[in-house]
């Protein structure tokens, strides 16, 4: 049987640099003696002094564990994809439990358990246990983000369930933290939820924030939202941003000094023109697909890959089926993170005419 | 100069729910009294009472934010897009 053989990128040298070869066997067992052969080097990675299969070391076939199929007598069919991951990165190993759990992601190159590593090492802050920072959570969490920190000050109403997956109807009543904090720990036991059980204020915030790497805006109002921005560029955080109404969604990445918030909307509507979801309604999907979305950016920073949406304001049109972006800059009058900056800690966000939030009324 | 204008969910109720809807003008402010000439009240939506754009809404030519281009008199062009984007706080 010929087999491709996935080979992680700390075995490559081994191998001459090559990320797949070809193996040839009717068991995992001859095909790993058929590699030793022909890669000595990469043998000695694939047996302990006993001649037996590293505890570090598994292996996948067709991205199945082999301990969960016939162990090194699993067949090998022509074409079956073996993949070869070491549990080990930067001197900490995974366990084999996590590497088993994360096998699906830690296959991708560009993740490997040194990604793994770096998303158990990573501190994320989700501020909201809502329709936004319900989906964010549970994937951050299943993804195996080590810290989720949650602020809400909130307690589970009926009506929130619609949208809110981290909470159950029996926990109506209950405080959000609390069942956010559940909810994550069945899906994941390896996370450590820090609940936050207040509303996210000036004197507060960055307390808080300084804790984490990057935050999570899932917040359903404007006051937060421009306190949170403001906390996360004083704080030197990366602040990755969504927001729903009715059927359309908007998400963006704020990277201190590259633009925020404030440059992107000068001011907040008046209260009038911004009617909030308990009045005017909301599909519940809609900030799943926004939260995920936001959950994505924050892997992505975390791991250093691909290109993240700061920069650009990525619009969700849920009827029309539609993804556009615009384009998203820092403006150099911006009165947080100008040339000339004016807001230089945070403020009194709710309607004085001194707050930072001043602007509000002259909008 | 005829454009493609994108409304955003929000503003839909003033153009019969159509999510796009052409208008013309050589610049942004020749285009929003044409939109406001097909569909009344759009324009107070948009500019404040002194014809300024507001500051929590966002007007895009191309994708670009008409406040880094030259404002209300950015010049239009046969094809632009011009999307217009509210700051959504729902979460």
């Amino acid at each position: 049987m010929t087999v491709t053989v996935y080979i992680p990128a700390p075995f490559r040298r081994l191998t001459g640099n090559c990320t797949y070869v070809e193996g040839h066997g009717q068991t995992v067992a001859e095909l790993l003696d058929e590699l030793k052969t022909r890669y000595p080097a990469l043998g000695d990675m694939l047996q302990n002094e006993a001649g037996e299969l590293p505890t570090h070391i598994h292996i996948y076939v067709n991205n199945q564990e082999i301990h969960s199929l016939q162990g090194k007598a699993t067949p090998l069919n022509d074409g079956d994809e073996v993949a070869v991951i070491p549990a080990i990165a930067g001197g900490q190993d995974l366990t084999p439990e996590q590497t088993l759990r994360y096998s699906r992601q830690i296959m991708i190159p560009q993740v490997g358990s040194a990604g793994q590593r770096k998303l158990l090492d990573a501190k994320v802050l989700i501020v909201g246990a809502g329709g936004l920072g319900s989906p964010a959570a549970v994937y951050l969490a299943a993804a195996g983000v080590g810290t989720l920190g949650i602020v809400d000050s909130d307690e589970l109403e009926l009506s929130n369930l619609q949208r809110q997956i981290l909470h159950h109807t029996a926990d109506v009543g209950r405080p959000k933290v609390d069942s956010a904090q559940e909810t994550i720990a069945r899906y994941n036991p390896d996370v450590r939820v820090i609940p936050h059980r207040v509303r996210l204020t000036s004197a507060n915030a960055m307390e808080i924030i300084a804790q984490y790497d990057m935050v999570v805006g899932a917040v359903d109002n404007f006051v937060t939202r421009y306190l949170l921005n403001d906390a996360c560029y004083l704080a030197g955080k990366p602040y990755i941003d969504g927001g729903v109404f009715l059927f359309e969604g908007q998400a963006t990445v704020f990277i201190p000094g590259r633009g925020c918030y404030r440059c992107l909307f000068p001011a907040p509507p008046p209260a009038e023109l911004a009617p909030s979801p308990s009045q005017v309604g909301l599909l519940g999907v809609l900030p799943g697909v926004i939260g995920v979305i936001e959950a994505v950016e924050a892997l992505k920073l975390i791991l250093g890959l691909g290109e993240s949406l700061a920069g650009r304001l990525l619009i969700f049109d849920a009827l029309a089926m539609e993804f556009r972006q615009v384009s998203t800059r820092r403006d150099p009058h911006c009165p947080l993170c100008g040339d000339a900056p004016t807001i230089h800690e945070l403020g009194d966000y709710e309607a004085s005419p001194s707050s930072p939030l001043a602007g509000h009324h002259e909008a | 100069m005829t454009v493609t204008v994108r409304i955003p969910t929000a503003l839909r109720k003033l153009t019969a729910d159509q999510d796009r809807v052409p208008a013309d003008g050589g610049s942004l402010s020749e285009c929003i009294d044409s939109l406001e000439a097909s569909y009344l009240g759009l324009k107070e939506r948009l500019c404040d009472e002194a014809g300024e754009i507001r500051r929590f809404v966002n007007i895009y030519v191309n994708g670009e934010d008409v406040r880094f281009l030259q404002g209300l008199a950015s010049p239009l062009k046969d094809g632009d897009e011009v999307s217009i984007v509210p700051a959504v706080a729902g979460g």
